[in-house]
């Protein structure tokens, strides 16, 4: 008989539904079969002209009806079909789930596209104003809600009957990590006894990759794009830009049980710390992503040696690799050595604000399928950050624990631990 | 009264008012303010514009000042104030363990680049390629980092050293709403002892206003205060620009550490009507019955922010409850979005500090006289979410 109290008197935190979508497809069975087969998912862009770029490469989800209809259109389809496999898995409702929704979702422009169209549907000098003057005779809520940063939830809210007013959020790339974060704390506090938390991007435009391109952050291998995203290795050259989403059906153990539900795995810890040292460029002491591992186990109530396998950030650029390998081995020492850590964006690519969430999913299902995905293009190792990165092929093991790493531009990390069974 | 009471501490404000506590509630206390008004920059629209501010009294370095937009330099400098109103800036161990919540929406758009592309698009068929062309060579690297949604939260952990942990929510005035129903959720469970929360919105430019607008919720004409503005032109917001930060405590850390406490967070509720099918009077209405309003006159914060139907629902919500003598502050502040609600409760908590109301803000609100032990304060959302906090008095 499990205990439905964790090592602090807190319900434990149990996942009874998963659902995900990311560049390998749609669906759980999906991306799992194509995860542990070393595919990858990043493909030449195609969805938008790619003269002038620097980088042309991605992991879009590309085969969606919204796929071509803007950030706001796709970011809600890509939250809607995970949300749904999650939901019908857990057994819950599909149209009175009944529990508070967390959204992880990419702040919200005016797509270019609509930019264009408003302005050259007005008259008048070329002055930004002459868009307001075309808005305010538009008469309709459609474009208006593109531009809506909470819209995506409210939508999602009507669409799966979720309760209260939903959260979005954004903590860059920690976003999915948060969203589940947000999710265990409310079941903790008795506030609810289910929750649904998703993460969902998909603001791959043409300006998100410029910008990221501006920053140097982005891979620019484009020859081979499913060579180009290479956490760990010498000569990686920075993250490939990516869409997806992920959503988790979180519920109280207790709930669970008494509802004969199938439990996925358990939530046990969450942690996070803020850096304070730059923009876009980690502490160089890592203590910030420390910090946040640290956290992540104590909330968990484990010893490091309790982690027996490590789903890592692992963007596969240069500095965020090194940190991470930093952070790791101060906190596990030695013992480092003989725990797996691998990426999944070497095939799926940084799906930013879901990755946290796509990572959460993929290691949860680890566990309860008893294969580590691999790290793939492991190729030209680093040999300064020496790791067993299960390199280029999955490989079987019976895994207990799962550390997942979130580390977001602007200095927001949170680490969440999982388990497959109440610790 | 209980140690794990959420209390607030530290109150940072900025308006076209001014800035601070004790030069809002001076100036909101004196009956014959008249609000600050812009109405020919952004015209037909009028909006409050931001105050002379002195940015370098709360962001020191010039180089972070150059890597913020007005968005989040705006909301940096209101964090600031509260942290040095809670006498919590600078302390090291106070703010590397405090927890940070920042209610943003996006930052703003470089309107030549914009202004550029837009007006070549004229002439051209590929669209797309010109987007390629202007965005590579004319977007300045860090432009990007200065729009990006928590990236204002990024700058509070930079400039403040909040580094405790640090979440953005986004989503109008319910990512006000959220962030303080949360962190006081947060406190009161154990999970938190002291946070940052807050937000800021920087109205005076074109996609700021645009974000209304696209709606058609802006109030064109003359200016009008917040509860006349049906049957006039446009959709009745008035924007402003503004941010409001507030320092929440456990009581027990609060008073262990000497803290001066302004006000009891007593309740924070939210809800989430289906406008289309007409829930929202009654959503605001079961607000009203769930935060348990005290016996006798009560006085309310309003957040209205003039947009036609979410404030004539507000407005009859209120009706029903003819106690409740209510301030509709943007009548002098404007329509801050994701500010709107950490500024209504952080009103809502000098009121009870000085043991005082507010003055009508308009001939069409009624006269509180009393000294309020409880207020409350609200945030209807102009096009969705809504939600409410009471506060009391700390004594």
């Amino acid at each position: 008989m499990a205990t439905m109290k964790d090592h602090m008197g807190r319900p434990v935190v149990a996942v009874t539904g998963i659902g995900i979508v990311t560049s390998l497809g749609i669906g759980k069975a999906d991306n799992w079969a194509a995860l542990t087969s070393g595919t990858s998912g990043i493909r030449s862009i195609t969805r938008f002209p790619v003269e002038q770029l620097s980088t042309r490469i991605s992991g879009m989800v590309d085969f969606l009806p919204s796929s071509s209809k803007g950030a706001s259109a796709l970011t809600y389809e890509l939250a809607e079909k995970a949300a749904h496999e999650a939901v019908a898995e857990s057994g819950f409702g599909l149209e009175d789930f009944g529990g508070p929704l967390f959204l992880a979702s990419p702040p919200m422009e005016l797509d270019w596209h609509d930019r264009f169209a408003l302005y050259n549907s007005g008259e008048g000098d070329g002055e930004p104003d002459r868009l307001l003057e075309v808005a305010r005779g538009l008469n309709s809520f459609d474009l208006f809600e593109t531009a809506q940063f909470g819209s995506i939830a409210d939508r999602l809210a009507d669409r799966f009957g979720t309760r209260g007013l939903p959260i979005t959020l954004s903590t860059a790339c920690a976003s999915g990590a948060t969203a589940i974060q947000l999710g265990v704390e409310a079941i903790r506090r008795g506030e609810a006894d289910r929750a649904l938390s998703i993460g969902a991007d998909g603001s791959a435009t043409a300006e998100a990759l410029i910008r990221f391109s501006l920053l140097s952050a982005l891979s620019t291998s484009n020859d081979n794009p499913a060579k180009a995203s290479k956490p760990f290795s010498k000569d990686r050259d920075g993250f490939v830009l990516a869409e997806g989403s992920a959503a988790l059906v979180l519920e109280s153990l207790e709930s669970a049980k008494a509802r004969g539900a199938a439990i996925l795995g358990i939530l046990s810890g969450c942690g996070e710390k803020a850096d304070d040292f730059h923009r876009t460029r980690s502490k160089p002491d890592a203590s910030p992503a420390i910090a946040a591992v640290k956290a992540a186990l104590a909330d968990a109530g484990l010893a490091e040696d309790r982690i027996e396998y490590i789903n890592a950030h692992g963007t596969s650029t240069p500095e965020n690799d090194k940190m991470e390998h930093l952070a790791l081995s101060t906190v596990f020492g030695e013992a480092l050595r003989s725990i797996p850590v691998s990426s999944n964006k070497s095939m799926i690519g940084h799906t930013l604000s879901a990755a946290g969430a796509i990572e959460a999913a993929f290691s949860l299902m680890t566990m309860r399928e008893g294969v580590l995905p691999p790290t793939i293009n492991y190729d030209n190792p680093d040999p300064a950050i020496p790791l067993d990165v299960v390199p280029n092929t999955s490989r079987a093991a019976q895994v207990e624990t799962v550390l997942s790493n979130s580390f977001g531009f602007g200095g927001q990390n949170t680490c969440l631990v999982m388990a497959r069974e109440p610790v | 009264m209980n140690a794990h009471d959420v209390v607030i501490t530290g109150i940072g404000l900025v308006s076209s008012l001014g800035e601070g506590p004790d030069v809002h509630w001076q100036k909101l206390t004196d009956p014959g303010l008249r609000p600050v008004l812009d109405a020919e920059r952004f015209a037909p629209y009028t909006v409050h514009p931001l105050p002379e501010i002195d940015w370098n009294q709360q962001i020191a370095k010039r180089g972070d000042q150059r890597q913020m937009e007005t968005w989040q330099r705006l909301g940096t400098y209101a964090a600031g104030l509260a942290l040095d109103d809670a006498g919590i800036k600078g302390n090291d161990a106070l703010c590397s363990t405090m927890d940070l919540v920042v209610a943003a929406g996006g930052g703003e758009r470089d309107i030549a680049v914009d202004t550029d592309i837009l007006a070549a698009s004229a002439d051209r068929s590929d669209r797309d390629v010109l987007l390629n062309e202007k965005l590579t060579t004319e977007l300045r690297p860090t432009l990007f980092l200065a729009q990006l949604s928590n990236l204002l939260a990024g700058n509070i952990s930079i400039v403040h050293k909040v580094t405790g942990s640090s979440r953005t929510f986004m989503g109008e005035e319910g990512a006000g709403v959220s962030a303080l129903e949360t962190a006081a959720a947060r406190i009161g469970a154990g999970q938190s002892t002291h946070m940052l929360v807050g937000g800021a919105f920087q109205t005076e430019h074109v996609d700021m206003l645009l974000g209304y607008e696209l709606g058609g919720y802006l109030h064109r004409g003359p200016w009008q205060s917040v509860w006349n503005r049906q049957g006039g032109q446009g959709g009745g917001v008035v924007t402003g620009s503004g941010g409001a930060f507030l320092v929440l405590e456990q009581r027990e850390h609060a008073q262990k550490r000497g803290g001066r406490i302004y006000a009891t967070l007593d309740a924070v509720l939210s809800a989430r009507a289906r406008r289309t099918k007409g829930e929202l009077e009654g959503s605001i209405a079961g607000l009203f019955d769930k935060a348990d309003l005290p016996e006798g006159d009560l006085l309310a914060i309003s957040g209205a922010s003039g947009a036609h139907k979410a404030t004539a629902a507000e407005q009859a919500a209120l009706a029903a409850h003819p106690q409740i003598a209510a301030r509709g502050f943007s009548t002098l502040t404007g329509h801050m979005k994701e500010a709107q609600f950490p500024f209504a409760v952080a009103l809502a908590a000098l009121a009870v500090h000085h043991k005082a109301g507010y003055p009508a803000f308009d001939p069409a609100e009624r006269n509180f006289a009393g000294t309020p032990q409880q207020v409350l304060a609200t945030a209807v959302g102009y096009h969705h979410f809504e939600g409410l906090a009471l506060v009391r008095a700390a004594d």
